[in-house]
């Protein structure tokens, strides 16, 4: 595509933007479209002639200028780029110095007087903000940028401008937000907050009361990460080199963590271990011992995230141990050396990066969940709950919360530079392109013995949770043992009426359908936006592309508590207006899901030999052509593979979500949890199972999909089935 | 409109601080095949890009028949190029690849299909047009390449490595197949090797390229022949490069030896010369360097000897119907043609 086409293109959706379309939202809905051209749903032109937005005239004038060079067939470079950032950056700062209020930056009284209040933006701006993107990557192409490529600059633009928006907007909103008191700017607030002995305090050594919640949630993470990775490393052993039958069972059980809402494991141990439980029933009625709240609070959080994760762990180990070339034990041997020295020497030096992955995981994972510890944290308290208690808690106190998000992610963001450090140094390649016909070595007795004591009973316990997963749904009460049959929970949550026509009168209707819906939206919008990220990053060569690759791979490092709160607190006022509404969840998810969309799709394109897109230009076909020809159909099992997970991400995501919900656009998994806060277990844990059927169909039949579709040819890029994604993509950052 | 089919002015391609291609002009004749010849990391093959647009340069102007393409996106130029892998796109089958440059230009698809098919009788793949290519054999899969791109009636054409995936055997076959196929066409041709002998046998041009520069440009013939200067001598063929003298035409001095021999006119005084191993006649006795045999191989077509003299040791390709040596034996060394070179430049 030409610079010019591009920026006619933009320059007329601009204008449509600004002559026709209501510059602000319609909050009281289309009805507001009535006094149009006037009123509530005046466009910007309107809005201009009568005066009352009389400050966005420099919008207008921008635009106008445009206008003859490209009518007359010139596409001025360095014009365009200037217009194009000038429209957004004045819109958007006008929208922010002038609010609901009135005028919110105060200090620019002197030049605007007490202009009247302005509410949120809507259809028309949203046109003139997408034509000033287009006029600026126009005038970019025109300048020789992109390779000349409009399409190619529009897409990189675009894609730079929402990341800023909705990753980095909010981001930067948390952080000032954590430097006011109310309304007045206090730095001072900031250090007395970060530094607060709510976050820090040691009392718990000396005496009874809790320590701060940051050592609470080291603790914690420390604990689950070491915890996990163990018994992922034994699983793994006895998979790959025990010669044990069920390996393929252990793999087939790291889908689990993919399907199962973060606290539906908490539930599970509640209805095993609480003051009623099953287990605590048994041991008090054979053992006498007596019953107690052990499992709310670190023991309870710690198992249930250790369930969570230990698969993971195994799944990350399992690929590694493989990996390890049998030819170097082999080597090892004919040097003379014996089975535990084979092992101590050669395989555990080689497992150690995996290792360090695993930990670092399960740490992550342990820092960003939210589920877990809202539903069995009791007294004990970490980062990504107290944040949601300054928010939703009886202090309402956002600049609190805003503090300790940015403790949570320093946190985060040290775990990575850690990795980051660690792994730069050392990375062992032990998958050769040579044909290797080694056995592998068995392992040593003993460490055989040690595996199977801590693999089988995690596995029973496995099973365990899951089975009360199952069957609590379709029992009486199975949090106080009455096990007899019943439909009444699934009928509560999902009856289904046909007096009077069809009607949807079960209780979880509502929010089953919205998180449908909402993942339903959401996951080919991350598709589709991750695989182009990944093409442009891939294949594209511009200045700036490291940067746009960071960007897009941020929001995966941002543990999802402070997503949410982040969210609430950006776009809860003008100039974008979305709390409460349903974009706000797909926007939610679409950027919290990209990175796995990018990451999936840039391993389909090293797949891709990059001479198939060089080729195509040659023959004349320019980036579009090529995109949908070319690259598009050899990456579709990456898109189904990348639908596949945001949808089911969508589906089982609580910690950013469950600030963002409303009671028109309620979520499942908030539902569930509102459920088990209400102590109607048997109801959470009955919803919990539809939901797991759901996405277990959605995660085999796309699976089943990809396999087919990848036997049609022989030169496909090998994608990642299903399974072996969460390897690739593992790092979710609270679900 | 002259008649160079691409001109390079001054172009240079810099990636960060390496300069790939270093301010080269040159004009490339209609109707010609020319290769790009030289080591790895020459050049040769971003000059190839920079001609498909691939690469746009960071300076200097392109032009291909007449037409300024320097800020061109490979799309708009009128070229088309076999690439070293082929580059054949894998989810579609031969016809659909032929028939791909075609129909993203905007022909219908009945008449791309009859063009394409047109053209892969050309180059004989008759009844393939529903294989995948993954079905095919290499030389299958090279030949659906060259379709691929001629369907388009490209100004120019560009082969980057075209035989490198090619067994031996094959690659003479097919590097005749492409000469005859440029020459029933009056292709203007590019064609990137690293292989000296590959563009001996087709160019009509050679252009050997050295660290982002052009070397020397000319006829196989005249490079084989008359190299500039020792880089090219060596790359062009195996030459013993020897320190010597020039006492006049057809005479010079080799360790202090006098000989005739035929060259090209140079300036008397000390030189370097390169002669070509098939260039020394071995003598029992008579005028000649004296040396002696220190290792001798019969090859079937030929003998190699390494003889040492005083100015080092020669290597000698004799033709089998010549008096053998054996190792140890005395000689003389007869040059029979000798090459006075430049230093080399830069």
């Amino acid at each position: 595509m030409g610079a010019l086409t591009l920026g006619r293109a933009a320059l007329l959706c601009a204008a449509l933007g600004m002559l026709l379309l209501p510059w602000h939202g319609l909050e009281g809905g289309p009805a507001e479209l009535a006094a149009w051209p006037g009123g509530t749903a005046a466009p910007l032109v309107a809005l201009l002639l009568s005066g009352a937005r009389w400050w966005l005239w420099p919008v207008a004038l921008l635009l106008v200028i445009t206008a003859p060079p490209l009518l007359r067939g010139r596409a001025p470079g360095g014009l365009l780029v200037a217009t194009g950032a000038g429209i957004i950056l004045w819109t958007l700062a006008m929208g922010e110095a002038i609010g609901l209020r009135g005028l919110d930056w105060h200090w620019l009284a002197p030049l605007l007087g007490a202009p009247p209040p302005q509410p949120s933006l809507g259809w028309g701006a949203l046109f003139v903000l997408v034509g000033a993107t287009g006029l600026f990557a126009s005038g970019l192409a025109a300048r020789g940028a992109f390779g000349a490529d409009a399409f190619v600059a529009f897409l990189v633009a675009g894609s730079a401008f929402l990341l800023l928006l909705f990753v980095f907007g909010p981001l930067f909103t948390i952080l000032s937000a954590a430097v006011y008191e109310g309304d007045r700017f206090a730095p001072g607030a900031l250090v007395a907050r970060v530094t607060a002995p709510e976050a820090w305090s040691l009392a718990c050594l000396a005496t009874h009361e809790g320590c701060g919640v940051v050592w609470n949630t080291l603790l914690l993470a420390t604990l689950t990460a070491v915890l996990s990775t163990m018994i992922g490393l034994f699983f793994a052993l006895l998979a790959v080199r025990g010669g044990v039958r069920a390996a393929p069972l252990f793999r087939a059980m790291t889908i689990l963590p993919l399907i199962t809402p973060p606290f539906v494991v908490a539930m599970a141990l509640i209805v095993l271990f609480g003051r009623t439980g099953i287990v605590t029933t048994f041991m008090w009625d054979w053992f006498d011992i007596p019953r107690s709240r052990w499992i709310y609070g670190l023991p309870g959080v710690l198992l249930a995230q250790v369930l969570a994760q230990a698969p993971i762990a195994f799944l990350l180990l399992d690929g590694a141990l493989r990996a390890i070339s049998p030819s170097l034990e082999e080597a090892s041997a004919t040097m003379g050396a014996r089975r535990f020295t084979i092992f101590r020497t050669v395989t555990w030096p080689l497992l150690k990066p995996a290792l360090a992955a695993a930990f670092l995981l399960g740490f992550v994972e342990s820092l960003a969940d939210f589920g877990n510890p809202l539903v069995l944290g009791g007294d004990f308290d970490v980062l990504s709950t107290r944040i949601f208690f300054a928010i939703a808690g009886a202090r309402h106190d956002p600049g609190r919360a805003a503090a300790l998000a940015l403790l949570l992610l320093a946190l985060t963001f040290g775990a990575f530079a850690l990795q980051a450090l660690w792994l730069g140094r050392r990375r062992y390649t032990t998958v050769t392109g040579k044909g290797d016909s080694g056995i592998p070595a068995p392992l040593p007795a003993g460490l055989k013995l040690t595996c199977g004591l801590v693999v089988w009973p995690w596995m029973l316990f496995t099973a365990a949770v899951y089975g009360v997963i199952l069957v609590g749904g379709f029992v009486h009460d199975i949090g106080r043992g009455d096990m007899s049959f019943t439909w009444r929970h699934i009928l509560t949550a999902f009856e289904v009426e046909w007096r009077d026509g069809f009607a949807l009168r079960g209780s979880a209707w509502d929010s089953l359908l919205t998180t449908i819906e909402v993942a339903a939206i959401a996951a080919p919008i991350t598709a589709f936006l991750g695989i182009l990220l990944a093409w442009l990053i891939a294949r594209q060569d511009f200045r700036g592309r490291r940067t746009l690759e960071f960007m897009t791979m941020l929001s995966f490092a941002i543990p999802g508590t402070v997503v949410g709160v982040s969210y609430v607190m950006a776009f809860n006022v003008p100039p974008i207006e979305l709390t409460g509404t349903a974009l706000i969840l797909i926007l939610c998810f679409v950027f919290r899901n990209l990175p796995v969309g990018v990451r999936g799709g840039l391993a389909a394109l090293a797949q891709i030999d990059r001479s198939l897109d060089e080729a195509s230009a040659t023959m004349g076909a320019g980036a579009v052509d090529t995109l949908r020809r070319v690259v598009l159909p050899l990456m579709r099992p990456a898109i189904i593979t990348a639908l596949a997970f945001s949808f089911v991400h969508a589906m089982t995501a609580v910690s950013a979500v469950i600030f963002l919900v409303s009671a028109r656009h309620n979520l499942a998994t908030v539902y569930i949890v509102g459920r088990v806060e209400a102590g109607e277990m048997a109801l959470a844990i009955a919803y919990s199972t539809v939901l797991i059927f759901i996405m277990l169909a959605v995660v085999l039949g796309i699976e089943k999909g990809v396999g087919r579709a990848r036997l049609g040819r022989r030169a496909a890029p090998a994608s990642p089935g299903l399974r072996n994604a969460p390897a690739a993509a593992p790092v979710r950052a609270g679900a | 409109m002259t008649d160079a089919a691409i001109t390079f002015d001054r172009v240079t391609k810099a990636f960060g601080t390496v300069r790939a291609v270093d301010e080269v002009s040159f004009d490339l004749p209609r109707g010609a095949l020319v290769t790009l010849l030289g080591p790895s990391g020459c050049g040769k093959t971003t000059t190839l890009r920079l001609v498909a647009g691939l690469e746009l340069p960071t300076e200097g102007r392109i032009t291909i028949e007449g037409r300024d393409v320097t800020r061109l996106a490979a799309a708009e130029r009128r070229i088309a190029m076999v690439f070293q892998s082929y580059a054949l796109f894998p989810h579609m089958n031969v016809l659909e690849n032929v028939a791909y440059g075609l129909v993203v230009n905007g022909a219908r698809k009945a008449a791309a299909e009859t063009d394409a098919l047109a053209m892969l009788k050309t180059l004989g793949l008759e009844g393939l047009g529903q294989r995948l290519p993954s079905e095919l054999s290499g030389g299958q899969q090279q030949r659906v390449a060259v379709a691929r791109a001629l369907v388009l009636r490209p100004q120019v054409l560009l082969f980057d490595e075209p035989l490198s995936n090619l067994d031996a055997r094959l690659r003479r076959r097919v590097r005749e197949d492409i000469r005859d196929l440029q020459k029933r066409l009056g292709l203007s041709v590019v064609y990137v090797t690293h292989d000296q002998q590959e563009a001996l046998a087709v160019s009509d041009l050679v252009c050997v390229m050295r660290a982002g520069k052009i070397a020397q440009m000319g006829t196989p013939n005249e490079l084989y022949e008359d190299p500039a200067d020792s880089f090219i001598a060596d790359f062009m063929g195996e030459a013993n490069v020897l320190d010597g003298e020039v006492l006049g035409p057809d005479r010079i001095a080799l360790g202090g030896v006098a000989l005739a021999t035929r060259m090209r006119a140079h300036p008397a005084g000390p030189a370097q010369l390169a002669v070509r191993p098939e260039s020394i006649t071995l003598l029992a006795e008579g005028e000649g360097l004296p040396g002696r045999i220190q290792r001798a191989a019969f090859l079937g077509q030929t003998r190699e000897y390494e003889v040492e003299t005083a100015v080092g040791t020669l290597f000698v390709v004799a033709p089998a119907a010549a008096p053998a040596f054996a190792g140890g034996e005395a000689v003389r060394c007869r040059m029979e043609r000798v090459i006075p070179l430049r230093p080399p430049r830069g």
